[in-house]
């Protein structure tokens, strides 16, 4: 019966087709040029979905973007393109109201006409994330200019049951930044102040769309540093790195934002604005909400104010760049490193020979700093106060990891420029992915010594079809495993996915260590967390949000949320 | 001091031509080889503030604040002693010698410069800040008493971006010199360089005798990350220590600082309303007419 509904379904949808929406198709930029094939989604955890599985053999025109035609069409379809083969297809919740003029005239009141963006143009960015993978259909976007905005914007929706998407520097990496359907975007960019910054504890208070790179020279002027560091700096919000949790190069060294993020504001579905911007390094006083929304990727609330505590910027910063023949070194390396370098250790990178060759294939202006191509490639830095102390300190680690032989060659930056070289090769591998083509990406904690299996397992199932590379944040148990192909086609999506999340739910690993949920792994949570967590995770998400209208189909599994 | 010219010009008392130019050719070559093969390049490296930080103004305006400031070796400088290695690995030089002048961390930056490759470094300790008149002067004591066939500079220094020592060197010692250097060859039998000079016009070709000075350019090399093989032979490479007194140079500077301030923050463009206004502002404020 459900097969025979769909099946109409799809039928309708091919007449609309011929009858002359072809000018639909041409809304996508085309900006990879990469062919890109349907998949429906399969759920595991619901036996239903394995009817689809026929549907995978329709490919329809890719190009193809159903716009809310009015409400004749009733269920409106969503097709990822390229995205997970995981969770069911996404259908539009039919209870969510769908935008009208009046709701449109209502926000321009409040935000005046400047701020309620409906230009295509600027939506057509907005509603596409920054892999290209995920695209939605709004037809607005809102920038409020203050928290009390804010509140308006989302009592209103909230009353008028219009679905909401937080944005902030729309960098995240599975699609919890754009809107599944017609969501409508609230966008904090222009919430971009710093409202204060105490130079003696060093806490910084600021809104949630400051650009990190931003707080970053900020800080830099008074001697201080940002806590967190990653390769989005130049265009991602702190309100959205709290709301993702974040990770980045130097968790190893000051920790996770559960432990830098003293407060937060943030403004609940019915417009409520919770205050918990404490600038309190202890504050023992009732259960720590704030702990809720950091993580929770703009599912319980939208963050509108961080407090954070940054620290004082050492004046002593080396970096090493060394090789490796293979990954137990690696791993050896890591443990002398914690012991040797101890408190003045920042950052532990590490990079395959895959990913190397990568970078030096399609970013220019690289080179390899080892003479020679090895297996293994560690980033090491270490930042202090005492500049010939921490000299002496990695230079002996270093000679003596050479004469135990762990480190096959190495060198280390002398100026500030050469360690920009070297990092850029790290930073660089995902920028470089993209240019490769289709990319499927997936961010993995393991215990540290599973982390190569998976990546040397999967090279063996996908053989010749693709390119596996593993890379990423050693020092905290953390693979981002990218599998690179000329295309991306479903054969290889089948053989990634699920066996990439069942070899690390075996080893008790979490299938996202910092990128999140997003719309990607909505469904997938069960693989690393049990049901009964899960189901007190949707009771809270049912408690602060009962209508469900902030960022729909995404962090928790659609079973458990929908109506 | 240069011994090989004094072949090269012929000699003076001379005996019969034919035995003469058997013997002087014979010795020429065997002096020249031996020359060569023995030469010597010097090259200058300055500890400056590292080219990515952003430099501040003293609050009492007597020069750039460098305490707690990341220090490292002139990127020009880089590009010199780059080159000077390559042309020792290239057979045409047996030793390559850093100097830096300066205070007591200097040694950090010759370091750096023993771990990329250099043979041994001499550190001449001073904590004034001399200008390049004096660093020339000091430079062409060291000469004297090394006997380079090259000295290598880098064009300018990024603190002071003068672009004076390397000419002043050169014209000190009487050496020829080409300077903003984008490709040095040397040619083993001729003694000379063969510099390519990057100038405003375009590339100029320079053919100059050794010894001589060349300040290099940024595109002349890429310099080479100090490997730790290399961090580890550095550890046992000498670093001789000696005073301006030694080389009996005359540092008193005809040249005093008075002030240094930053230039004046750039002024946000102003909207105008009207023509008019725009008229009344040109004249008015920008003495354009």
């Amino acid at each position: 019966m459900m097969m025979m509904m769909m099946m109409q379904r799809l039928r309708r949808s091919e007449e609309f087709i011929r009858f002359g929406f072809t000018s639909l198709i041409n809304l996508r930029p085309n900006k990879n040029s990469v062919s890109r094939s349907l998949s429906g989604f399969v759920n595991h955890y619901d036996t239903k979905g394995k009817l689809f599985e026929s549907k995978n053999g329709n490919h329809y025109n890719t190009e193809l973007h159903h716009r809310c035609l009015g409400k004749n069409l009733g269920m409106l379809q969503q097709y990822k393109c390229f995205g997970s083969s995981s969770a069911s297809q996404i259908e539009r919740n039919p209870l969510f109201s769908s935008l009208d003029s009046k709701d449109v005239s209502y926000f321009k009141e409040i935000l005046g006409d400047k701020n309620v963006v409906e230009d295509e143009e600027r939506l057509e960015t907005a509603n596409t994330d920054w892999m290209q993978k995920y695209k939605g259909s709004s037809k607005l976007m809102l920038l409020p200019k203050n928290t009390e905005e804010v509140s308006q914007i989302l009592q209103y929706c909230d009353s008028r049951r219009l679905a909401v998407v937080p944005q902030g520097g729309n960098t995240g990496l599975v699609g919890g930044s754009v809107p599944v359907f017609d969501e409508v975007i609230i966008n904090v960019g222009l919430m971009n102040k710093v409202l204060a910054f105490d130079e003696v504890s060093g806490v910084l208070v600021c809104e949630a769309g400051c650009i990190l790179e931003n707080l970053a020279t900020f800080l830099d002027t008074k001697g201080f540093i940002m806590p967190l560091d990653l390769g989005a700096k130049g265009s991602c919000h702190i309100g959205g790195n709290v709301s993702t949790n974040a990770g980045g190069l130097r968790l190893i060294r000051y920790g996770s934002l559960h432990g830098t993020v003293l407060g937060l504001e943030a403004v609940t579905a019915n417009g409520n604005v919770l205050d918990m911007l404490g600038t309190l390094r202890k504050d023992n006083t009732g259960y720590d909400l704030k702990h809720l929304f950091i993580g929770s990727e703009g599912s319980l609330g939208i963050v509108t104010k961080v407090s954070i505590l940054t620290q004082p910027k050492l004046s002593s910063v080396n970096l090493a760049f060394i090789a490796c023949k293979d990954y137990l070194s690696c791993q050896k390396i890591l443990v002398e490193a914690k012991r040797n370098l101890g408190e003045i250790l920042s950052a532990f990178e590490f990079l395959d020979s895959n990913s190397m060759d990568l970078v030096l294939n399609h970013l220019d202006g690289v080179r390899n700093p080892v003479s020679s191509t090895e297996n293994f490639y560690i980033l090491i830095e270490t930042t202090g106060s005492d500049e010939t102390n921490d000299r002496e300190k990695l230079e002996a680690f270093l000679l003596k990891s050479l004469e135990k032989g762990l480190v096959s060659d190495g060198v280390i930056a002398q100026d500030i420029n050469q360690a920009s070289s070297f990092w850029r090769i790290r930073e660089g591998i995902t920028e470089a992915l993209q240019k490769a083509g289709a990319v499927y990406k997936y961010d993995l904690s393991l215990p540290v010594e599973e982390i190569y299996n998976i990546v040397n397992d999967l090279r063996g199932r996908l053989g010749d079809l693709a390119n596996v590379m593993g890379y990423g944040h050693l020092g905290d148990g953390n693979l981002h495993l990218n599998i690179s192909a000329a295309n991306y086609n479903d054969k290889l999506l089948g053989l990634i996915e699920p066996y990439v999340y069942e070899w690390t739910s075996k080893h008790r690993g979490s299938i996202s260590a910092e990128h999140g949920l997003g719309v990607m792994k909505a469904n997938e949570i069960f693989y690393s967390k049990s049901p009964e967590t899960v189901a007190i995770m949707a009771s809270i998400k049912k408690l602060l949000d009962p209508k469900g209208i902030l960022n729909p189909y995404k962090v928790l599994p659609h079973s458990l949320i929908s109506h | 001091m240069n011994t090989p010219s004094l072949f090269i010009s012929g000699g003076l008392n001379l005996p019969p031509p034919e035995i003469k130019i058997c013997f002087c050719s014979l010795f020429f070559y065997f002096f020249s080889f031996c020359c060569y093969r023995a030469m010597k390049i010097l090259v200058a490296v300055k500890r400056v503030v590292d080219y990515a930080v952003k430099i501040r103004v003293k609050p009492d305006k007597t020069g750039v604040d460098t305490q707690n400031v990341k220090m490292s070796m002139n990127p020009f400088c880089e590009i010199a002693l780059e080159e000077a290695l390559r042309i020792r690995e290239a057979g045409f030089a047996k030793e390559v010698v850093a100097v830096s002048i300066g205070p007591s961390q200097c040694v950090d930056t010759l370091r750096t410069g023993l771990a990329m490759g250099a043979d041994r470094g001499i550190h001449v300790e001073t904590n004034s800040s001399f200008l390049p008149l004096t660093i020339a002067k000091i430079l062409k004591s060291l000469a004297e008493v090394e006997n380079p066939g090259l000295i290598f500079l880098g064009k300018q220094a990024i603190d002071d971006d003068c672009n004076q020592t390397g000419q002043m060197v050169a014209a000190l010692l009487g050496w020829p010199q080409a300077t903003f250097a984008s490709k040095v060859v040397l040619d083993k039998d001729k003694h000379v360089a063969t510099v390519d000079r990057e100038v405003d016009g375009g590339l100029e070709t320079l053919c100059v005798e050794l010894p001589a000075v060349i300040t290099t350019d940024l595109r002349l090399n890429q310099p080479r990350y100090a490997s730790l093989p290399n961090i580890m032979k550095a550890k046992s490479k000498p670093i001789k220590k000696m005073t301006v007194q030694d080389l009996k140079v005359d540092v008193k500077s005809d040249i005093e600082i008075l002030e240094v301030t930053e230039p004046p923050k750039r002024k946000s463009g102003v909207m105008v309303s009207s023509v008019d206004e725009l008229i009344d502002k040109l004249r008015n404020e920008a003495h354009v007419f």
